[in-house]
């Protein structure tokens, strides 16, 4: 009884456990902070690295043609207190990415959050959302 | 007693515990979450000359953001030389903020050593502090790197030849504040995320005051007089809050075939 109750407690605690400031990345000067697109694309590549993890897909734009996208998280540290994990994504993933665009036009940007085939949706800016996962 | 008070004081103990006993014994572990770090409770007194544990300063401790502000806020005007050097460094934060393209940061573009004081400064992760009875050892998350503080007596070294984490000794103040002082450091190497710059005549003082069992505060005086006009606080009493023993930390190693490859992926598209 005592383990059932320590478990609920914990998790109950979890819930309301996080809340990090959104981290400034370096180079904020290049994105186009406050524009937010989304884009539907199936996963190319996910670099798991710092100074700053990133993902490639590949998704169509408004005339039909395919480009390739890169967009950046913050590092693994940051990311897997958020969660996130270095198999979070293997090419071949269908995803909805929601993202800031840089500036200049490029295929280039920084993640908002990414919705999962399965549902689940993986959030890289604001608040942390949960307590920091064990391993 | 019934059993619903009996509950009600098992749930209250439970709740009463360090937040942090839940993660003992973890591999892996990013540091503390936020709710973590700002309901760490005190933990009873102190001990005596005892700094040994791994401590976290938490989201102030990569210093960004506030921490930044505070420290822009703090930092005296530079010398002629000073301004110099300054417009030579071309950080991703700060004041003099560029595009990603034109960043030129020893750390993130070549793969360079962080160096120290920078390593106090900016991402400053969690760090494991070990005792010896002649030396002081950091162990930093961050580039999984270490320092030698020196606490056998001896004095610092005259015209030293530049190290990137400099040459450090250090002394106990009172029961509860040890101060480091460090010289003879590489002046490749910036003294934080805004491309501030400093000297191989870089003066260090780090004050840590351990306030009680979980909770330590760090303040770091920077001297530098071919540099910046007088000594300033760079980081005033900063908060670490102890993690539990048992806890296995990330690496984070700003690698150059990592900065490489953002490079070739982000970077070099954002011109």
């Amino acid at each position: 009884m005592r383990v059932t109750l320590l478990g609920i407690i914990v998790s109950v605690v979890g819930l309301f456990a996080g809340a990090v400031p959104a981290a400034a990345h370096h180079g904020a000067a290049t994105f186009d902070t406050g524009k937010e697109i989304t884009l539907k694309g199936v996963v190319t590549e996910w670099i798991w690295a710092n100074p700053h993890c990133f993902l490639k897909f590949d998704a169509k734009d408004e005339t039909g043609a395919v480009r390739n996208w890169a967009v950046e998280t913050q590092n693994p540290v940051a990311m897997t207190a958020r969660g996130w994990s270095r198999s979070a994504f293997k090419a071949g993933d269908e995803v909805t990415v929601k993202l800031e665009p840089v500036k200049n036009g490029e295929a280039v940007g920084r993640i908002l959050s990414v919705l999962l085939p399965n549902g689940q949706s993986l959030v890289a800016v604001g608040p942390q959302p949960a307590a920091t996962p064990a391993q | 007693m019934s059993l619903h008070v009996k509950r009600l004081i098992v749930v209250t103990a439970v709740l009463s515990m360090p937040s942090w006993a839940t993660l003992a014994q973890t591999w892996n572990s990013p540091g503390l979450s936020d709710q973590e770090f700002k309901s760490m409770p005190p933990g009873g007194q102190a001990p005596r000359r005892d700094l040994a544990g791994i401590w976290d300063a938490g989201f102030d401790g990569i210093g960004i953001l506030e921490e930044e502000a505070k420290r822009e806020a703090a930092r005296p005007p530079f010398t002629p030389l000073g301004e110099q050097m300054a417009q030579r460094n071309k950080p991703g934060n700060g004041p003099r903020l560029v595009p990603v393209a034109q960043i030129n940061d020893p750390l993130s573009i070549l793969g360079d050593p962080s160096g120290f004081p920078r390593l106090v400064m900016f991402e400053f992760r969690p760090v494991q502090i070990v005792q010896t009875p002649d030396q002081v050892l950091m162990l930093y998350m961050f580039e999984k790197r270490y320092r030698v503080i020196w606490t056998d007596g001896r004095t610092l070294p005259q015209n030293p030849d530049p190290r990137w984490y400099g040459y450090s000794v250090g002394r106990w103040e009172d029961d509860s504040t040890f101060v480091v002082e460090t010289v003879g450091m590489d002046d490749r190497t910036w003294l934080d995320s805004s491309g501030d710059p400093h000297s191989t005549e870089l003066r260090v003082e780090e004050r840590y005051r351990r306030v009680n069992q979980n909770n330590l505060e760090l303040t770091v005086v920077i001297n530098d007089p071919k540099v910046y006009t007088k000594p300033w606080m760079a980081r005033n009493k900063l908060p670490l809050r102890l993690m539990p023993p048992g806890t296995d930390l990330m690496e984070m190693i700003p690698s150059a075939s990592e900065a490489q490859a953002y490079q070739r992926g982000i970077s070099s598209k954002t011109k």
